[in-house]
């Protein structure tokens, strides 16, 4: 540790390179800090848009258009309307009006903007989540369904069993494209003033006067995220693969 | 035999034989252009969201006399919004012109012979595909200076411009990709027979492969320009001038609590009566180019 704070003390004074988080305690925490919140960001967003996916994707096969319609609605709206602007709605529309009374009288609101930010996120990508397992199922070979359904598995069985292992695999590499996405759009919580690893080092910059630096360090670490990620990913289809299933 | 009729000789399906019925494809019509921006679904959802937001305004009134109702308040903040969305449309049109036309010299570079040139485009696409929009964008604002002197003129350089040119770098390496890919698509014997018929490689890129790839690359294209378009508001963050901007202006001079909902509602509207059409168009351009490869 003494080592490289000393790289970095060195970098300062005989180029003026000033990354504070190298010999700076304060700013390092503070960094690391919105690293972690943005992995939180990701995860949780990841694992409900997921869920999101899972569920509207099952209510899209339905045969009831009164289930079809609204995730119909639902997934063409999010689709074809700004992240940014969605955010926005949840945080202040929706977060203007859901307000509880706290014991001293004042009024406090009942979702922080981390919880806001997940859930605009998620049902963001969730909406992009359905279509693509939507496609999946199509994908799924029709006798394969007709084949649980003669061994007596229920709509909801074949669907748990069958379809959704099958769907899962063929769509795969579109997911990872949507989840490196979602990833990236975390981003966009610093407009609600989460915490996450653009506003840590927006804080640091504008103290600390680096902007160049902490951009370059922010654009690196955020390529680092996205490498982990396609990195599982990639493992995860590896592990997956169905041999002689041709994807 | 006699479950099903047999069917009488059909004249029009040439090569009709009474033991072998001919194969016929089972394609969708295809549909024009009318018909997929103003079929049932289409108008049932933007009203749908017109509705919405006319319902989300009585759940959230406060019933209070003498303040206008709410639909006017959206009316007369229109004029404005509109100017904002004009911002939002010039801004995306700018950038999309910018980063196809470096997008497309990229992803020529990534097919280059030399192993240095390919090497190097293949990283500053990846770079700017992986890094965040915004990231780009507040990297494009924050460090290119704000004039420029050329030839001892100095010239302001504003922030839409260089919100134009941080848009355009994702722009730039997602199209790189998608020219990357449509030109490893077409079969190499387009390239041999280009090189027989004495073409260099210039031309043969110029006047045989790169028209072929349009097809390929055009519902891409699109569906980058929807968005590309949706990630304009992004602009409002650093300051510069857009719907979303205006928006928070008229709301904090109306400070009412109860427009909030109704004129956000209204905001993704707008966005999403101009981007639903681009989309719908994209995907009915995929299915029909799609049967053909």
């Amino acid at each position: 540790m003494e080592t490289v704070e000393t790289f970095f003390q060195w970098l300062r004074q005989s180029y003026g390179i000033k990354i504070t988080i190298g010999y700076d305690a304060w700013d390092r925490a503070q960094f690391l800090a919105g690293l972690w919140t943005t992995v939180k960001l990701s995860v949780l967003s990841i694992i409900f848009s997921l869920i999101v996916g899972v569920i509207g994707a099952f209510a899209q096969g339905s045969k009831y258009l009164i289930l079809r319609a609204p995730i119909g609605i639902f997934v063409t709206f999010f689709r074809n309307t700004p992240p940014l602007v969605q955010l926005y709605f949840f945080f202040f529309a929706l977060g203007s009006v859901l307000r509880v009374t706290t014991e001293t009288g004042g009024s406090a609101p009942m979702v922080s903007a981390f919880s806001w930010a997940v859930i605009s996120l998620s049902l963001f990508a969730g909406a992009l989540n359905t279509e693509i397992f939507r496609s999946g199922i199509e994908a799924v070979p029709k006798s394969t369904l007709e084949a649980s359904e003669s061994l007596g598995f229920t709509r909801f069985q074949t669907y748990l069993y069958v379809v959704l292992p099958l769907a899962l695999r063929i769509s795969l590499p579109s997911l990872g494209t949507n989840l490196v996405n979602l990833v990236k759009t975390t981003s966009l919580a610093y407009a609600i003033a989460v915490p996450e690893l653009l506003y840590a080092a927006a804080q640091i910059w504008s103290e600390q006067l680096n902007v160049r630096e902490m951009m370059t360090v922010l654009l690196l670490t955020y390529i680092l995220l996205v490498a982990v990620l396609v990195w599982i990913l990639g493992r995860w289809e590896k592990a997956l693969r169905i041999p002689g299933y041709g994807v | 035999m006699w479950l099903r009729p047999i069917p009488e000789p059909d004249a029009r399906v040439p090569g009709h034989m009474d033991v072998l019925l001919p194969r016929r494809s089972h394609q969708p019509p295809a549909l024009n252009w009318r018909e997929a921006l103003f079929n049932p679904l289409t108008l049932t959802l933007v009203f749908a969201a017109l509705i919405a937001s006319v319902i989300g305004t009585a759940w959230a009134q406060d019933g209070t006399p003498g303040q206008a109702s709410i639909p006017s308040v959206l009316l007369k903040w229109t004029p404005l919004l509109a100017q904002g969305f004009g911002y939002n449309i010039l801004i995306s049109v700018l950038s999309m012109a910018v980063g196809t036309l470096l997008g497309v010299l990229l992803g020529i570079l990534q097919v280059s012979p030399v192993f240095v040139i390919r090497k190097f485009a293949w990283l500053v696409t990846q770079f700017f595909r992986n890094a965040p929009w915004l990231v780009l964008l507040f990297y494009a604002i924050l460090l290119i200076p704000f004039q420029v002197t050329i030839f001892g003129v100095t010239m302001p350089f504003p922030g839409w411009l260089k919100a134009v040119i941080g848009l355009s770098l994702p722009v730039m390496a997602y199209m790189s990709e998608y020219v990357r890919g449509a030109i490893q698509s077409v079969p190499s014997g387009q390239w041999e027979s280009a090189e027989s018929l004495g073409f260099s490689r210039g031309q043969t890129m110029r006047m045989v492969i790169l028209p072929q790839t349009v097809k390929r690359i055009l519902p891409n294209w699109m569906n980058l320009y929807a968005v590309l378009t949706m990630a304009t508001p992004l602009v409002s963050i650093i300051g510069v001038d857009d719907i979303m901007g205006y928006t928070r202006s008229a709301l904090s001079a109306e400070g009412r609590p109860d427009v909030l909902i109704p004129m956000y509602l209204y905001v993704l509207c707008w966005f999403f009566i101009y981007c639903y059409p681009i989309s719908l168009m994209t995907s009915r351009l995929e299915r029909r180019y799609s049967v053909k490869l």
